[in-house]
């Protein structure tokens, strides 16, 4: 139980710090200082045009990020306890490709109806594409097997589909792929508030399900004569998963590796009961975004990278030093 | 636009593509345009076939004056269109929408299909890019092909005027759509000023992310005839190709004096001067207190034909407004 605690506070702590540090470091290269006292509400050196810096546009973007990162590592956590596969993560059973094929429609036939369109359409192509894997899935028989290679299938089909319509027009190919690269560039307090909601459910959810995905760690017929019915709990948790990733992808486009890198991290240093990775995964995904977000706009600052080559940077390495380190680790 | 796609494109390279509207570093080296054999006297180059134009790419010889030409290319269907060469187009790419009066058609100028183009029996084709094999194919089948890249500086975009001009055997139009463009351009400089040095902009391709143009660009380097500050050159890396994708706090901490919209139409992601106004945080910049952000007309801009003088009125308008 000791190192649980310290493995909470590990968590706690590189979150405050990954915050921290974000915080206090932009292009805008406003004094370290000022920006403390501002934040803290005390008189300070910035003027109206830094402080709308600060507050209006890295702030929401800082929690915007752990919001997203937080999200993205929760629901990959979920899935690979659903499916106990170690491989899976929150862009599983079409959820990315939904997202993808949403959003390109969005961008291809409603760019008129206003920037907004695109994240709704983003939202309910990833729930779609969850709900048509699903189907698919259940419908094939049983077994999570079944599941798996369902989603694999419509990931594909989707993602043909949406290609084909990105390719329709010149300027749209540009959107979609700037879309498909993701980013929190231009988040606001209002994108913040608006899937706030989502998370909240979504991640209580998967949250309340930790026992129980341990349960169905050890296979389908011990959990039933423990009174736990499989089918109704994978279901359960998919439906909530979906949720917390179609949330996270409507406001920052496909992030990728956040979802399997955070969960296996947090393996390693607090076992693999669901009830201890699951809300580890929460905190160290939202740190792990911030980080990646914070080195995406100031390495090259004034410019920015693409989030998804600093996620992607981070997390390949990083998982392929887990491939090699962690052979006795169950998921 | 015009850069060729690649699938499995990294993502660092996406940033140049976003910008994609003109690929500066792989066109041809100024000292191409300098003296091209193509442009023989105006009165000469009336009609004179065979006639042989040298792209970036290479040396075309079109032997009879074209008559079934295929346009892959937007930019190269206006040029076409304002040579005079027109009625000798038979189709152009989907997204060829200027003029009004051009056959479009279902063929893609991104994924070119050699044989969908050759049910067309075009005797000249002209594309902005050499994808899908697009050269190779039609070679084999006896067909010209011009590659007519983005250009990278304005003599660039006058030079495949008069090229598009000699090839379709309208060699003296091009030279006096050219002069045209040229005497439009330096009046509307001439009228703003040249030497807005303490002037700052924003040129906008894309909104979250916010992707730029710098100076080096060949939008940068046409907004620089009025002497502008670019704010993107901060950021400026070779890597970016000149299409660097900005943070948010900086463009509002760099307090641009105009902004560009060359993304406000539907297709491009529906940007407008209300909308950019309404950002958080973005109240304060100077473009935004004093109503200086320009919604450009996005195809113009992305464009290196013969409505650029359009764009540089549309500049020149606002350079003026704001200096004054």
């Amino acid at each position: 139980m000791r190192h649980k605690t310290s493995a909470y506070g590990i968590a706690a702590a590189f979150l405050v710090v990954a915050m921290l540090v974000s915080a206090l470091v932009g292009a805008a290269d406003l004094n370290p200082w000022a920006t403390v006292t501002a934040l803290l509400h005390l008189p300070s050196s910035l003027d109206s045009l830094d402080r709308a810096v600060l507050f209006q546009i890295r702030l929401p973007r800082i929690v915007l990020g752990a919001l997203v990162g937080g999200l993205l590592a929760v629901a990959g956590a979920g899935y690979q306890g659903v499916f106990r596969n170690p491989l899976v993560d929150s862009g599983m059973l079409g959820a990315s490709a939904g997202a993808g094929l949403g959003a390109t429609i969005a961008i291809v036939y409603l760019g008129g109806i206003g920037p907004s369109a695109v994240p709704i359409a983003a939202f309910i192509g990833s729930l779609a594409g969850v709900c048509v894997a699903y189907v698919a899935g259940a419908a094939g028989g049983t077994g999570i097997a079944t599941l798996l290679l369902a989603g694999v299938a419509v990931n594909l089909f989707l993602t043909a589909v949406q290609t084909y319509f990105q390719q329709r027009s010149a300027s749209d190919v540009q959107q979609v792929y700037v879309w498909l690269l993701g980013s929190l560039s231009g988040a606001t307090w209002q994108q913040v508030l608006e899937i706030l909601p989502y998370s909240a459910v979504s991640v209580a959810v998967v949250l309340l399900h930790g026992r129980h995905l341990d349960v169905l760690s050890v296979g389908d017929e011990e959990a039933r004569s423990l009174g736990i019915r499989p089918d109704r709990t994978r279901l359960i948790v998919v439906a909530a998963c979906a949720l917390a990733a179609a949330s996270a992808v409507a406001v920052s486009g496909l992030i990728g590796f956040v979802g399997i890198v955070v969960p296996h991290i947090v393996r390693r240093l607090a076992g693999t009961s669901y009830r201890h990775v699951l809300p580890l995964s929460l905190i160290g995904g939202a740190g792990f975004l911030v980080l990646a977000d914070t080195l995406a706009r100031t390495i090259l600052s004034p410019a920015e990278l693409p989030i998804g080559v600093v996620t992607a940077l981070i997390g390949s390495p990083v998982f392929v030093w887990i491939l090699r380190t962690t052979r006795s680790v169950r998921t | 636009m015009k850069t060729p796609l690649r699938a499995g494109l990294l993502a660092i390279a996406a940033a140049a593509l976003v910008a994609g509207c003109s690929s500066s570093s792989s066109s041809s080296p100024p000292a191409a345009s300098s003296g091209p054999p193509s442009s023989p006297p105006s009165s000469a180059a009336a009609a004179s076939f065979p006639a042989t134009v040298t792209t970036s790419t290479g040396t075309v010889t079109i032997k009879a004056k074209p008559a079934r030409i295929v346009s892959l290319s937007p930019t190269a269907t206006e040029d076409l269109y304002a040579v005079g060469a027109g009625g000798q187009v038979v189709a152009v790419d989907s997204d060829s929408d200027y003029p009004a009066t051009a056959p479009v058609t279902k063929l893609s100028g991104l994924t070119p299909n050699v044989e969908a183009i050759a049910k067309y029996k075009p005797d000249l084709v002209i594309a902005s890019a050499n994808t899908n094999g697009l050269v190779s194919g039609l070679t084999k089948l006896g067909v010209p092909v011009m590659i007519e890249e983005a250009a990278a500086n304005l003599s660039d975009a006058y030079q495949q005027i008069e090229q598009i001009g000699v090839a379709t055997g309208h060699g003296a139009a091009g030279q006096a759509t050219v002069t045209s463009m040229k005497n439009q351009i330096a009046s509307d400089v001439q009228q703003a000023g040249s030497g807005h040095k303490a002037l700052t902009y924003y040129w906008e391709l894309s909104a979250n992310p916010y992707y730029s143009a710098a100076s080096s660009t060949f939008i940068g380097q046409i907004v620089g005839l009025f002497g502008l500050k670019n704010i993107a050159d901060a950021a400026d890396k070779a890597s970016d190709g000149g299409y660097p994708e900005l943070s948010e706090e900086y463009i509002v901490s760099a307090k641009p004096q105009i902004i560009f919209l060359a993304d406000n139409e539907a297709a491009d992601g529906g940007q407008s001067p209300s909308i950019v106004a309404k950002r958080p945080g973005w109240s304060g910049i100077p473009a935004v207190k004093d109503d200086e952000i320009v919604a450009l007309n996005d195809d113009i801009a992305s464009r290196w034909g013969p409505r650029l003088p359009t764009l540089v009125q549309e500049i020149a308008q606002a350079v003026e407004k704001a200096a004054s």
